[in-house]
C-alpha cells in the first residue's frame, strides 16, 4: 500500500487550541488531515515529506469558525455598499463607509451611471441612518438618483427597505389611504419611501432587485461567500436558515464539491410551514446527502424578532421606551415537539432568540422534552440570546445547552440599545459573554453575516473589548480574554455544530483547516485584535491566499 | 380549470376573510367547514402549514406542492413565510377566485396580517374573524408567554367565534362571553360549538339573491342551529347614502353579523362592526339588502329604520 505524500509545513507559531500542546512549529497533513503539531523532528517520524516553508514567517491557528451567518452576504455584494463602515467586498476591495445621506446618495449616483438601460432596477445594501441623526431618508432622497428606474436600498438590520417614487408606484403603494405600521405617511399623505417589515418589504422587494427567488438559489453568492471566508481565515461556514429546497441543494453539493471550494458549508434546514414530524424527516434525509465541504441535517428555528425592530420577546419590564412587546414566530407547542422528536432522533436544533422572554420559552420547552426524551449530549444551540441574563445561563448550563452570542451587534447598534431599547443596565448586559464561560455554557460567538460584516477576529474584538460605534465602552464585566474568545471562534463555534472532533484545533486526526494570519493575535494589544492581517486560509490541506481567490 | 372569468371578480378586489386565534381553537374544523359550504363559490384557502391544518381528506381532489385543489373549484395553499409572495402571485395562477379565507398561524397577529393584505390593491379585508376557546380562553390570556399575544389577536376582530360551549357550564360560558365582550370591545361575539357557523357569515351573501337555505345550518345533527339565525331582506331607497347605512349597520346594538348591499353601482359588505364599500358586480340587482344576525340579537327594528332615507332621529344604540 502507498501512503499518500505528506507535506510539513513551517511557521512561525501555531496556535493548535490542543491543551496538551498549545504551540508548536510544524504541522504535518497528509490527505487533507493533521497528522500531528510539534517539532520537526517528531513529524519526521511518519516519514518522506516535502517541507513547505512559505507560511515560515506566519501565524498558524485553526481555522476559523463563524457559527451563525448566511451565504446571502455573497449575494448581496452585486448590489451597491451603502453601509457606514469601511468593508471589504469578496473581491478585497474596500468600500469606504458613507457619512451622511448625502454621501449615500451620491454613490447611489455613481452606481446609476454605469446602468445603460433607463428601467433597469439600482438596488442596494448595508444603509443605517441611525447614524446620520434624526433625519429619514425619503423618497425625494432617492429621486435625485433616478425618477425613471426603481431603486430599493436595504437597511443594514435587513428589516428595513428605503425606495424611490418609481418604485413605490411599481408597487401600488403610490396612493393615499395607506394604513400599515410599517409605512409611515408624508404631509402629503403618501409613503415616505421607508418600507418596515417583512410584508411591506416583499411587496417593494420584487421591483427593486431583491426577488426572493434570485436570493434562494444564487451559484455566484455562494462562490463570493467563500472568497470572503478565506480573506477571514474562515475554513467552516454555517449558512444559517435556508429552505434547502431540492435544486438549491443540488447547487450547493455541486459547487462546494468542485475542487477549488475553500469552505465547508454548514446550511441548516429553517423550521417553517411544517409540522415537527415533517421537519425532522427532511432534516434525517438531507443529512444523508452531506459530503464533507456540505453538511446537511441540522434545524433552524425562529422563536422572536429583533430587539431594534421591537420585534423579540421581553420579560418584564419589556421596552426602554415604551414599545409593545414583539412577536412569537412559532408557537410554543411546535417548540416543544419539535425538540422532543429531535433529540429522539438525535436531529441538531439551533433556536434563534433574541429577547430574554424568548430565550426563557425555548428554555422552558426545552427542559420539558428533555424529561420526555433524555438526551445526554444534544448540543441544542441558543442563537443571539442576546439579553439571557445570569440565571438564564445557569440554566442554559444545566441542560446542556450551549450560546452563539451577537458581539458585533453590541458594536454596531449597541448605543441604540442603551438609549432607546433596552435601557443602560440591560444593554451593558447583551451579549454576555464572560457570565456564559463562567456558568459553563459552550459559547460561541458570531457576525450574523451579512447583517454585520463576517470576521471571526473582528468579532472577537468586539467581544474583547465591547466597544460601541460611538467609542462607549459597555459591560466591561462581559468582557473575555483574548485567549477565551480565540477559542470560541474556533473549537467554541465547532462544538455548537457536533464538529468539535474534525475541526477547531490543531492536532493529530483532525481536518488540516488553518487561518493564516500575518500577525499574532496573542501579541497584538487586545484593543488592535481586529487589526490582525490575515493571509488567507489552508482547508482541508489546500493552501488559500486571500489575494489569489 | 377555471369557469367563466369576466364577471368572477366584480369590483376587481377580492375580499379577504382573515380567521385567527390560537391553536386548538377550532380554526381547522372552521375552514374544513368552509369549504363544504362553499356551495359554487371559488375560495382560495390560504393556510400557514398543512401540518398542523389537515384538510379533510375526502375534500382534496390532488396535490401538488404547496398547493391543494378542492372538490368544488377551491383551492387550498400553505404560505409559510411568504404570505404577500402567496397573494401576490394568486389573481394571475387562479384568476377564477371569487374570495381569499386567510387562516393565520396560532401565534400571528390577526390586525398585523389584515394590515398587511391591504397593501395590496388585488384584496379588500372583508372580516377579521377570531376564534377563542371558551373553556381556556382566559386561562391563555393569563398565561405568561402568550397573554398579550391572545388579548392582542382578540382586540383586532370583527366577529369573535366563541367556540366549544357544548364544553363549559352556562354560568361560565356567561362569563367568558362578558369577558370577550371586554376583550373585543369593537366585535360581535358569536357562540358556537364545533364551529358551527353560518357560511354566509364568512363567506359572503350572493349578490341580489334571496338569502339562502346555507344561511341557516345544514350540518347534520345539529338540528337546533337552523333556528339560531334570523336573516332580512329589504327594499332599499335609490335616496338612501351607502356609506350612511354601512355606519348604520355596523352600530353597535343592531345584531347584525353580516350584510350586503347593492346601490348605486356600490356594494356594500359588513361584518361584525366593519363595513366596506366596492364597486357592484355587473349586472346585480340594485336596491337590496340582505341581513344576517342571531336570531336572539338581531334588531329588526333598527334594521329597518337604518335603510331609511332620511332619518330625523338617531338609531337606537347601546
Ligand atoms: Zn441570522
Amino acid at each position: 500500500m502507498t501512503l499518500s505524500p505528506i507535506t510539513i509545513f513551517r511557521a512561525r507559531r501555531i496556535l493548535t487550541m490542543n491543551p496538551a500542546r498549545p504551540e508548536a512549529t510544524h504541522v504535518a497533513v497528509r490527505d487533507g488531515r493533521i497528522l500531528g503539531a510539534g517539532p520537526l523532528e517528531e513529524l519526521a517520524g511518519w516519514g518522506n515529506y516535502t517541507l513547505d516553508e512559505r507560511f515560515a514567517d506566519k501565524v498558524l491557528m485553526p481555522g476559523f469558525v463563524e457559527g451563525h451567518s448566511h451565504a446571502a452576504e455573497g449575494t448581496f455584494w452585486r448590489y451597491t455598499y451603502l453601509g457606514r463602515f469601511d468593508r471589504m467586498d469578496p473581491e478585497g476591495k474596500v468600500w469606504k463607509g458613507a457619512e451622511s445621506i448625502e454621501d449615500v446618495v451620491t454613490r447611489l449616483q455613481e452606481a446609476e451611471r454605469t446602468l445603460a438601460s433607463p428601467t433597469e432596477v439600482l438596488a442596494g445594501w448595508g444603509l443605517d441612518p441611525i447614524y446620520y441623526g434624526d433625519r429619514r431618508v425619503v423618497r425625494a432622497d432617492f429621486d435625485r438618483v433616478s425618477t425613471t428606474r426603481a431603486i430599493g436600498v436595504m437597511h443594514a438590520s435587513g428589516h428595513i427597505f428605503n425606495v424611490n417614487t418609481r418604485a413605490l408606484e411599481l408597487a401600488g403603494l403610490l396612493r393615499p389611504g395607506v394604513n400599515h405600521p410599517g409605512i409611515p405617511l408624508g404631509p402629503d399623505g403618501l409613503p415616505t419611501g421607508e418600507l418596515k417589515g417583512p410584508e411591506a418589504m416583499t411587496i417593494v422587494g420584487a421591483h427593486v432587485g431583491f426577488d426572493r427567488e434570485a436570493l434562494a438559489n444564487d451559484e455566484e453568492g455562494l462562490k463570493r461567500f467563500a472568497k470572503l471566508c478565506v480573506r477571514q481565515g474562515v475554513t467552516t461556514a454555517t449558512d444559517l436558515a435556508n429552505l434547502l429546497p431540492d435544486d438549491a441543494v443540488s447547487m450547493m453539493a455541486r459547487v462546494t464539491g468542485e475542487a477549488s471550494f475553500p469552505v465547508r458549508i454548514v446550511s441548516f434546514r429553517r423550521f417553517q410551514a411544517l409540522t415537527p414530524e415533517q421537519v425532522v424527516d427532511i432534516a434525517v434525509k438531507l443529512k444523508a446527502k452531506s459530503t464533507d465541504r456540505l453538511r446537511l441535517g441540522a434545524i433552524k428555528l425562529f422563536v422572536d424578532g429583533s430587539i431594534q425592530g421591537f420585534s423579540a420577546r421581553l420579560r418584564w419590564p419589556g421596552y426602554y421606551n415604551g414599545a409593545p412587546n414583539g412577536l412569537w414566530y412559532t408557537p410554543p407547542e411546535a417548540i416543544s415537539g419539535l425538540y422532543k422528536l429531535a433529540l429522539q432522533k438525535g436531529v441538531l436544533v439551533h433556536s434563534h432568540t433574541n429577547g430574554d422572554q424568548a430565550t426563557e420559552m425555548a428554555l422552558d420547552c426545552l427542559e420539558g422534552a428533555l424529561l420526555d426524551q433524555p438526551a445526554r449530549d444534544h448540543r441544542f444551540t441558543l442563537q443571539h440570546c442576546q439579553l439571557a441574563d445570569a440565571a438564564q445561563f445557569r440554566r442554559m448550563a444545566r441542560l446542556g445547552m450551549c450560546a452563539n452570542l451577537f458581539p458585533n451587534h453590541h458594536f454596531y447598534w449597541g448605543d441604540q440599545h442603551y438609549e432607546t431599547t433596552v435601557g443602560p443596565e440591560r444593554a451593558m448586559r447583551m451579549n454576555a459573554c464572560a457570565t456564559a464561560l463562567a456558568s459553563g455554557v459552550p459559547l460561541a460567538i458570531h457576525s450574523d453575516a451579512p447583517v454585520t460584516p463576517l470576521g471571526p477576529i473582528f468579532t472577537a474584538w468586539c467581544a474583547v473589548n465591547r466597544l460601541t460605534a460611538s467609542g462607549r465602552t459597555l459591560g466591561t464585566s462581559e468582557a473575555i480574554s483574548v485567549a477565551d474568545a480565540l477559542r470560541t471562534i474556533t473549537l467554541g463555534a465547532a462544538w455548537t455544530l457536533r464538529l468539535d472532533g474534525e475541526v477547531g484545533s490543531i492536532e493529530c486526526g483532525k481536518r488540516a483547516d488553518f487561518a493564516v494570519l500575518e500577525d499574532d493575535p496573542l501579541e497584538i494589544a487586545p484593543d488592535k485584535l481586529k487589526d490582525v492581517r490575515i493571509w488567507g486560509t489552508v482547508q482541508g490541506g489546500r493552501p488559500f491566499p486571500a489575494n489569489g481567490v | 380549470m377555471s369557469g367563466e372569468v369576466s364577471g368572477a371578480r366584480p369590483g376587481g378586489r377580492l375580499p379577504v376573510t382573515v380567521i385567527g386565534g390560537y391553536l386548538g381553537t377550532g380554526k381547522t374544523t372552521l375552514v374544513n367547514r368552509l369549504l363544504r359550504a362553499a356551495d359554487g363559490r371559488r375560495l382560495a384557502v390560504l393556510v400557514n402549514d398543512f401540518g398542523a391544518t389537515p384538510i379533510d381528506r375526502d375534500l382534496i381532489v390532488s396535490s401538488s406542492g404547496d398547493t391543494l385543489e378542492i372538490s368544488g373549484g377551491c383551492v387550498c395553499c400553505s404560505y409559510g413565510s411568504d404570505l404577500m409572495d402567496t397573494l401576490m402571485t394568486l389573481p394571475e395562477q387562479r384568476p377564477d377566485i371569487e374570495r381569499v379565507v386567510l387562516e393565520t398561524s396560532g401565534v400571528a397577529l390577526p390586525g398585523m396580517v389584515a394590515s398587511a393584505v391591504t397593501l395590496l390593491p388585488a384584496y379588500r379585508i372583508d372580516g377579521i374573524v377570531v376564534m377563542a376557546d371558551v373553556e381556556t380562553v382566559r386561562t391563555m390570556a393569563d398565561d405568561a408567554y402568550l397573554d398579550d399575544t391572545i388579548t392582542r389577536q382578540l382586540a383586532a376582530a370583527d366577529l369573535v367565534i366563541a367556540n366549544r360551549c357544548d364544553l363549559v357550564n352556562e354560568t361560565s360560558l356567561q362569563e367568558t362571553l362578558a369577558w370577550l365582550a371586554t376583550q373585543s370591545p369593537a366585535a360581535r361575539i358569536l357562540p358556537a360549538t364545533r364551529a358551527e357557523i353560518a357560511p354566509d357569515l364568512l363567506l359572503g351573501l350572493r349578490d341580489g339573491a334571496a338569502p339562502r337555505r346555507s344561511a341557516t345550518l345544514t350540518t347534520p345533527g345539529a338540528p337546533d342551529a337552523a333556528s339560531l339565525y334570523d336573516s332580512l331582506e329589504l327594499d332599499v331607497p335609490e335616496t338612501v347614502d351607502i356609506t350612511e347605512l354601512g355606519r348604520r349597520l355596523s352600530a353597535p346594538g343592531t345584531g347584525v353579523l353580516r350584510a350586503k348591499g347593492i346601490l348605486n353601482h356600490a356594494a356594500l359588505h359588513v361584518v361584525g362592526r366593519r363595513f366596506e364599500i366596492d364597486a357592484a358586480p355587473a349586472g346585480a340587482k340594485s336596491g337590496r339588502l340582505v341581513v344576517i344576525g342571531l336570531r336572539s340579537r338581531l334588531d329588526r327594528r333598527a334594521v329597518e329604520q337604518a335603510v331609511q332615507p332620511s332619518l330625523s332621529t338617531s338609531l337606537r344604540s347601546d
